[in-house]
């Protein structure tokens, strides 16, 4: 019995059921283009979904994540170990490292729609670059925290420079460059919204900007609850591929 | 010689690690260096490997001069504390790693891992990842991943420093018996003077960068050369004012010496048979039993002395009268060790009734 009680606190279900309460009744208070109560929610959600907008939508974004973050990452790991491991580089790329890592994807959206017109290539260029700055710290962080006895190992063992960072830097920076992967994948989808909120047409950054518009609240509501039950799935899927596929290396 | 380290001088900062090292080892020995932490030991077998880079002084490998070498082309193998082992490889490609990169062909590292693993005896874990292997395991594995590559000088840091008492025992005698077979000059490092004496064919004892002596462990043990030795070596307990025990007179006019508990032979009082005449009276102090014997701690003449009290003796107590013989002792004069034998007991005063 007891053990019963624990496993339903355990899975998270008291929390959201808490949450849908105070919700209903706070809504009681207000109205509904302020503060709309789950059921309305849930009905504007029907709506979306029957109409194919959601499906749109969420479909809109995370091509535009998966692209942002993919070149993030292709970019960034790469530079990220060069900067970890060749001290020259280091010193050449990490104050820019360190002087942009501080200015939000935010304040590049007009910069980028300048530069890279209306279309995907500004968004992508947004999560690019909130992208990378994750990946590449926590890349950089794992080459130098590499156990120095496994460089002596293989030195010892006859391994050139080269041979070095190929089997023993990259593989030992793994799983903080796997960490950096994870936190550039929710800075993509945080990122997301600020990409869609000027000149997009679709996307849940979009449906959440322009619903204002129209006193859909509701809509709102559901673009948020979206975007957090995305970034949960695609954080879970993620780790479940590396504790899969990067399992050796350290990933757990 | 096979190994030489000629004046051998390295510094981290005003720290001397090494002063003035010098010492050889001839092919096929195993070596111990042995002293406390903080000698030095490590940082010498560093430096032969070409990890670490001496300031002043010569390595000499089989007669060549190394100290350009870089350490991937001195042709070592280096055994690490910590075993180093790529915990991302599997044992067959931990121990593969070496041949790989000697660019030689799958079927001879197939075939050279394999007789590898049965040599460490491990045959069949090829597949494991070192995770999942014991202390032990990973240390044989360790061990086969520097031989692979068959060097000529095999050097090991602490090899057994991590593992269980039980199982460091047997992995002792397991390297010993490694070695041998092999006939590859190897030096480990330890601190533990039973495993230097168990394991070495010779100990070069440290202490604070230099070489204090280095001989065969019979050599170090019985004729220790410098006072470090002589009580860093053994159950060595230090005496002030020796020269009130009988047979034994102030040499160098020096007042301390070095005794072991094996120097000393104790006796219930009046069972003495041989040189009665040379026995010391004395009162038991403390008895702590020690497994395989009971140590004793004697007064003798306001000396604490330790003897070992055998387990088919009637045991003795607290206050308990002994007589107590003295063979010899250490004495120290300008840096160096003397062995003084009881004069009582010299050929000339011997006599029979």
């Amino acid at each position: 019995m007891k053990k019963g009680i624990n496993q339903i606190l355990k899975c998270g279900a008291v929390t959201w059921i808490l949450l849908l309460v105070i919700w209903q009744i706070g809504s009681l208070f207000y109205t509904d283009d302020f503060l709309p109560g789950p059921a309305t929610t849930f009905a504007g959600a029907g709506v979306l979904i029957e109409d194919g907008t959601l499906a749109t939508d969420i479909s809109v974004s995370l091509q535009r994540v998966l692209r942002g973050w993919l070149l993030g990452v292709i970019f960034a790991v790469p530079v990220g170990l060069c900067i970890g491991n060749f001290k020259k580089v280091g010193w050449v790329l990490e104050p820019f490292l360190n002087f942009f890592r501080f200015v939000p994807a935010i304040g590049f959206i007009t910069l980028f729609l300048m530069w890279f017109g209306v279309g995907e290539n500004s968004k992508t260029a947004l999560i690019f670059y909130a992208v990378i700055f994750p990946v590449m710290i926590n890349t950089i962080a794992g080459v130098r925290a590499v156990d120095q006895s496994l460089v002596e190992a293989s030195r010892s063992l006859g391994a050139s420079g080269r041979t070095i960072f190929f089997t023993v830097i990259a593989p030992s920076a793994i799983p903080q460059i796997f960490t950096g992967v994870r936190l550039g994948l929710s800075g993509a989808i945080i990122c997301i919204v600020a990409a869609e909120m000027l000149a997009a047409s679709e996307g849940i950054g979009y449906l959440i900007y322009t619903s204002r518009l129209y006193y859909k609240t509701d809509w709102i509501f559901i673009g948020i609850f979206t975007l957090g039950f995305l970034g949960f799935l695609a954080d879970r899927v993620l780790l479940f591929a590396g504790r899969k596929f990067l399992y050796r290396f350290g990933v757990r | 010689m096979y190994l030489e380290l000629k004046n051998i001088n390295k510094k981290f900062g005003d720290y001397q690690a090494s002063d003035q090292v010098s010492f050889s080892i001839e092919k096929g020995t195993l070596a111990a260096l042995l002293g406390p932490s903080g000698s030095g030991k490590t940082t010498i077998l560093r430096m032969i490997a070409g990890l670490e880079h001496q300031d002043s002084g010569d390595v000499f490998i089989d007669g060549v001069c190394v100290n350009d070498v870089p350490v991937e082309k001195r042709g070592i193998g280096f055994v690490f504390q910590n075993y180093a082992l790529f915990p991302y490889m599997t044992v067959y490609d931990n121990i593969a790693y070496g041949l790989k990169l000697r660019k030689q062909d799958k079927e001879t590292i197939k075939k050279r891992v394999t007789e590898l693993l049965d040599l460490v005896g491990l045959p069949g874990l090829e597949n494991r990842l070192p995770g999942q292997l014991s202390g032990g395991q990973r240390q044989r594995v360790a061990f086969a991943r520097a031989l692979a590559p068959d060097p000529q000088l095999l050097l090991l840091d602490e090899p057994f420093a991590a593992i269980d008492a039980k199982v460091r025992k047997e992995l002792r005698a397991w390297l010993k018996r490694m070695v041998e077979q092999l006939g590859i000059t190897s030096i480990f490092v330890t601190h533990d003077q039973d495993e230097a004496v168990e394991v070495a064919d010779e100990i070069i004892v440290t202490n604070r960068g230099r070489v204090e002596q280095s001989g065969t462990p019979i050599e170090i043990y019985k004729n220790p050369k410098t006072p470090f030795v002589a009580q860093f070596i053994g159950e060595s307990i230090k005496l002030e004012g020796y020269d009130k025990l009988k047979g034994f007179s102030a040499k160098f006019g020096e007042s301390e010496a070095v005794i072991r508990p094996e120097f000393v032979k104790a006796v219930r009082t009046g069972e003495a048979v041989d040189f009665p005449s040379a026995y010391e009276h004395g009162v038991v102090e403390e008895t702590a039993f020690r497994g395989s014997y009971t140590e004793l701690q004697i007064n003798v003449k306001g000396l604490k002395i330790s003897a070992s009290w055998g387990l088919e003796e009637e045991p003795l107590k607290r206050g308990d009268e002994v007589d107590v013989l003295i063979y010899r002792l250490y004495v120290f004069h300008d840096g160096e060790a003397h062995l003084l034998k009881n004069e009582l007991l010299t050929p000339g005063d011997v006599f029979y009734i």
